[in-house]
């Protein structure tokens, strides 16, 4: 009895332990994507991107054959940026947070599809600031003069917006949503709460009539269907499907005062 | 088409409470005089089948109306693209189920218009004897149960978004408890419905 614990002990003591990854790859934009096995060597508290930086290390899949390094973008590693989303076991999120430990195995990695796919899990998702670019998601303070400073902001107001601010445009939500496909234009979760953002600040506010409108363009609000994946999805915990509700509600009196009222500017 | 988008949305969210909602409201109820035996309902459908200008207040109130609800809502629905198997969450069941509801109602409508309304204006009359006569069938009968229980669905839930939709319903909280009250609708107008239904049977 005592003699067999002592093997047991001695064999998990030299089996190697290891992760294994099931890799969504493709070539280029237009290949067609095919999937890869790795295995790596476990380490205490590893995440997706350094058993991502072991296979890179060496790049020779389970079948032994030597294969090319798998392509994938990171910045900041500590979920502030959103460079290194992409599907997790079916989920989209941040490499840099995602654990092996907390993951079930074999983990499997894909890229967003909501986004053009640039090479394994690297996508494009200049959508996304085409679309910031669109609702003017900033707050004009330039002038030909000095504009001197800018109307205060309530502490507490401040406090709740910081949560919104919080977004980093990693499009997680984007490819939770069932209404962002390539079948239809929309813009998507994290836009809608952004345009709530800059119409919440003092000065932003100024300009609350330009974002809406663009809002309600094309692709815009309207094409939310409730499917409140998007709330779920975000990393960040943002309110979104709160702020989506809070624009219909801008977007209801805003249309209104278009269409019946006269020499509305602003508000 | 494109720059009315917003419009359009709008315009569907709208139509589908107000008159939509409201006639299928007054039709489950209307039906349910069929509990109350033969005459009851044929006075009630009688009534309602002799109001005056009852042609224009049917294209007005309900053809027209629940077309563009129909074909506009088709497009909507097979743009998403549902992903359950993934955030299998309540809110987006109940966001497929809108869909499937709504796809199925464009059919289950169109069946039930040509069975009632056109046979009415090729000279049949509608009363309680016509639809015992339809649900002599028991394949029917199932049919009818499922439209009625996807209407009173389509409509509850379709009640639910477009609170969202107006922005009525902005806290998590004010979600939530309308989310209650149109449960209840749903089950409420779903046993006025299959009881009319059972009451031919």
């Amino acid at each position: 009895m005592a003699e067999q614990t002592a093997v047991k002990e001695q064999n998990t003591a030299t089996a190697k332990k290891t992760v294994r990854f099931d890799i969504q790859r493709q070539d280029t934009p237009d290949s067609k994507p095919y999937w890869e096995s790795f295995e790596v060597e476990y380490r205490p508290n590893m995440n997706v991107i350094s058993a991502l930086m072991e296979i890179r290390r060496n790049p020779v899949n389970t079948d032994g054959g030597k294969t090319t390094p798998i392509n994938w973008e990171m910045n900041c590693l500590e979920e502030v940026c959103g460079a290194c989303s992409m599907i997790i076991n079916g989920r989209p999120r941040q490499a840099c947070t995602a654990l092996i430990d907390n993951l079930a195995q074999p983990i499997k990695l894909e890229p967003m599809r909501t986004f053009p796919v640039v090479r394994d899990l690297v996508v494009d998702r200049e959508v996304m600031f085409d679309s910031l670019k669109r609702v003017k998601a900033w707050i004009p303070i330039d002038g030909t003069y000095d504009l001197g400073e800018g109307p205060r902001m309530p502490e507490r107001k401040r406090q709740w917006a910081y949560e919104l601010s919080k977004c980093m445009t990693c499009g997680v939500c984007l490819e939770a949503c069932p209404n962002v496909n390539d079948k239809t234009d929309f813009i998507g979760p994290a836009l809608i709460s952004q345009v709530r953002l800059f119409n919440t600040h003092p000065t932003g506010a100024m300009n609350k009539d330009e974002r809406l409108d663009a809002l309600l363009q094309d692709g815009g609000l309207q094409e939310c269907g409730n499917s409140q994946n998007c709330v779920v999805a975000c990393p960040k915990g943002i309110p979104l499907t709160t702020s989506i509700a809070a624009m219909n509600r801008s977007a209801t009196i805003h249309s209104f005062k278009n269409f019946f009222g006269s020499d509305h500017l602003v508000d | 088409m494109r720059d009315y988008d917003f419009g359009l949305r709008r315009l569907h969210s709208l139509l589908g409470i107000i008159p939509i909602g409201l006639f299928v409201t007054q039709h489950l109820i209307v039906n349910h005089f069929a509990t109350g035996g033969e005459e009851a309902f044929n006075k009630a459908s009688g009534f309602m089948g002799n109001l005056p200008f009852v042609n224009w207040l049917e294209w007005f109130i309900i053809y027209i109306p629940l077309m563009f609800h129909a074909f506009f809502g088709l497009y909507i629905a097979f743009t998403s693209k549902p992903n359950v198997n993934r955030y299998s969450t309540y809110r987006n069941w109940m966001f497929l189920l809108q869909r499937i509801t709504g796809v199925f109602l464009v059919i289950f409508i169109a069946w039930h218009i040509w069975q009632t309304r056109i046979q009415k204006a090729l000279g049949t009359e509608v009363d309680f004897d016509m639809m015992a006569d339809i649900f002599s069938s028991p394949l029917m009968v199932a049919f009818y149960v499922v439209g009625v229980v996807s209407a009173t669905f389509h409509f509850a839930n379709g009640f639910w978004s477009f609170l969202v939709t107006w922005g009525v319903t902005q806290s998590q909280r004010s979600q939530r408890i309308s989310t209650y009250v149109m449960t209840v609708l749903f089950i409420a107008l779903s046993v006025i419905g299959i009881r009319a239904i059972f009451a031919f049977v």
